[in-house]
């Protein structure tokens, strides 16, 4: 039983890191119906520049570690606007599919400039936040990281979900999400709201970023490679473009993946989630709370 | 308080308006017939700015002075102007509540006691949204959607008002009641109406002029009362007799 917890804790706080960086897919999608691949660097970057900015914080504490997190989101905010700015905007009225190589190659792009710039050799991530093991009834441990992992999730989909429900540009989002066409009848500069859109994506993938190098402590310019593609899937099972879709999917997958993980089939692991996804998505094509909508011309 | 000169509109190779010459003069209400495919809603498009017209120009004046040429301007800088465009298929953000919609409507509205106010108007004028404010709005029904269109639409404060088909799909008494609705507005508040319509015998019932549409041209116009005396429109809209 409490080995049982302990996994699903630890399954939790993974599936957390997946459930920031999906939802910064699955709302780009819901503005522009397309994948942004690039979004896997931007996770990247984030963790470079919580790296780069701890510098500037060396020794460990909470208000430092936040303080970090915050210039990493602000960061990867501007960049994720730039981005759709500079890269997407203008094949807005293109083919779907132009967009989408368009994508793979920003992504190219920031690996490379990354490799460039940052280096292809691994760095450690310094230790940004106090770190302390915490030691549960029943021998349970839940270390500080894990803790801030969740409490950070917790944080940043809460405010997510207030902006998107109860503020007027989050309302905005998801009638630009509904209907462009309807949106700008009403008076709503859809170019705004696809920036706040990239923005606010952006920015959770940069929290992602620091959390799992926290948990990892080794950054490098193709570490968004592999989180980004369980994201990805993390929010096609969710059901691409809900936004609690994302965030189920996320955490469902880290805990699959975190079981698998401690069985003795733990060398096919990514196999294993990866299985269980297509069958989920077998039964439920849209994704565990998805619609199917037709596709729109 | 709208012009609209040799306006033409393509669609890749196809030309679906060819020198259209519209005129809505301020308070009144104009209805544009013709049958499917004629390019009532094309025209439609082109004013509010989600079309980007080959040729011609309109020109909008709000308020009684100079008119403003519109002709590129995009559709939500136009809302800000007082256009209001009340869509083909209604397109309510389905995925919204019924208030969110409405405040949607009032997206470039900041003062909330304005916002109140219109709020208020728009459940005067359609008591059943006010009954439905918290439903989602795709399970409305389809009356119930147009009078949400309609709504959303006015939530802006519109000047000039333009309709696409509200009576379609939507039943006979129902229809009865939206046209009064049109009216009421028009009268009251002085809002401009540009209607659109394949019914066209109610439409003209209420309208001061009309044009007639037929692949892309304006083949007949005049006052409304003409235009429902005249054998070739009587014929082709009107179901003959
Ligand atoms: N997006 C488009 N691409 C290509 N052709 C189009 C497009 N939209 C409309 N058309 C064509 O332009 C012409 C005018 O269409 P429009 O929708 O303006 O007609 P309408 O008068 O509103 O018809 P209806 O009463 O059926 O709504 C039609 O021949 C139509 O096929
Ligand atoms: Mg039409």
């Amino acid at each position: 039983m409490t080995e049982f917890l302990q996994q699903l804790i630890n399954g939790l706080s993974l599936g957390a890191i997946y459930a920031l960086i999906a939802l910064g897919y699955t709302m780009v999608y819901g503005v522009l119906r397309f994948i942004n691949f690039a979004h896997s660097d931007v996770f990247m970057i984030g963790a470079f520049a919580g790296f780069y900015s701890s510098r500037a914080l060396p020794d460990a504490s909470v208000a430092h570690g936040l303080t970090v997190l915050c210039i990493a989101m602000i960061a990867c905010a501007i960049l994720g606007i730039v981005i759709e700015r500079l890269a997407y905007r203008p094949l807005r009225a293109r083919s779907k599919l132009t967009v989408l190589i368009t994508a793979i190659g920003v992504s190219l792009l920031l690996e490379n400039l990354g490799q460039f710039i940052f280096g292809a050799a691994p760095k450690r991530f310094p230790q940004i936040f106090p770190e302390k093991n915490l030691t549960l009834a029943g021998g349970m441990t839940l270390s500080s990281s894990q803790i801030i992992v969740l409490v950070v999730t917790i944080v940043c989909l809460v405010s997510l979900r207030f902006i998107v429900m109860k503020t007027k540009i989050g309302t905005a989002m998801r009638a630009v999400s509904f209907n462009p066409i309807a949106a700008s009848l009403v008076g709503i500069n859809t170019d705004i709201v696809i920036s706040f859109t990239f923005g606010l994506g952006s920015a959770l993938a940069a929290a992602g970023g620091i959390l799992y190098s926290m948990n990892y402590q080794a950054i490098d310019p193709l570490m968004g490679i592999l989180p980004g593609l369980k994201a990805f899937v993390a929010a096609v099972l969710g059901g691409i473009g809900n936004i609690p879709g994302a965030a189920l999917g996320g955490l469902l997958l880290g805990v699959i993946e975190t079981f698998v993980n401690g069985s003795r089939w733990s060398t096919y692991t990514d196999a294993i989630a990866f299985a269980v996804l297509i069958l989920i998505l077998l039964f439920k094509p849209a994704g565990l709370l998805g619609q199917l909508e037709v596709e729109k011309v | 308080m709208l012009e609209i000169k040799n306006l033409t509109v393509n669609y890749g190779v196809i030309t679906a308006l060819h020198d259209v010459s519209l005129t809505i003069p301020r308070g009144s209400i104009v209805t544009l017939i013709g049958g499917n495919g004629a390019g009532k809603t094309t025209t439609l498009r082109a004013i509010s700015g989600l079309l980007q017209p080959a040729g011609g120009s309109i020109h909008y004046a709000a308020e009684n002075g100079r008119a403003e040429e519109i002709t590129s301007v995009p559709a939500h800088q136009l809302v800000r102007r007082g256009l209001a465009h009340v869509p083909e298929g209604r397109m309510v953000f389905a995925n919204l509540t019924v208030q969110e919609n409405l405040q949607m409507g009032a997206y470039l509205q900041r003062d909330k006691a304005l916002i109140r106010r219109e709020l208020d108007y728009v459940f005067g004028v359609f008591p059943r949204l006010q009954e439905r404010e918290k439903q989602i709005a795709g399970t409305l029904s389809g009356g119930e959607q147009q009078m949400l269109a309609i709504g959303r639409a006015l939530m802006s404060q519109p000047k000039f008002l333009m309709l696409d088909e509200p009576s379609l799909g939507i039943a006979p008494l129902l229809v009865k009641t939206i046209f009064e609705k049109i009216v009421e507005i028009n009268r009251a508040h002085g809002i401009t109406i540009l209607l659109v319509e394949q019914n066209a015998n109610l439409a003209l019932e209420i309208s001061h002029f009309g044009y007639v549409l037929e692949t892309g041209r304006v083949i007949l116009q005049g006052a409304a009362a003409a235009l429902r005396q005249n054998p070739q429109v009587r014929s082709a809209y009107l179901g003959g007799a």
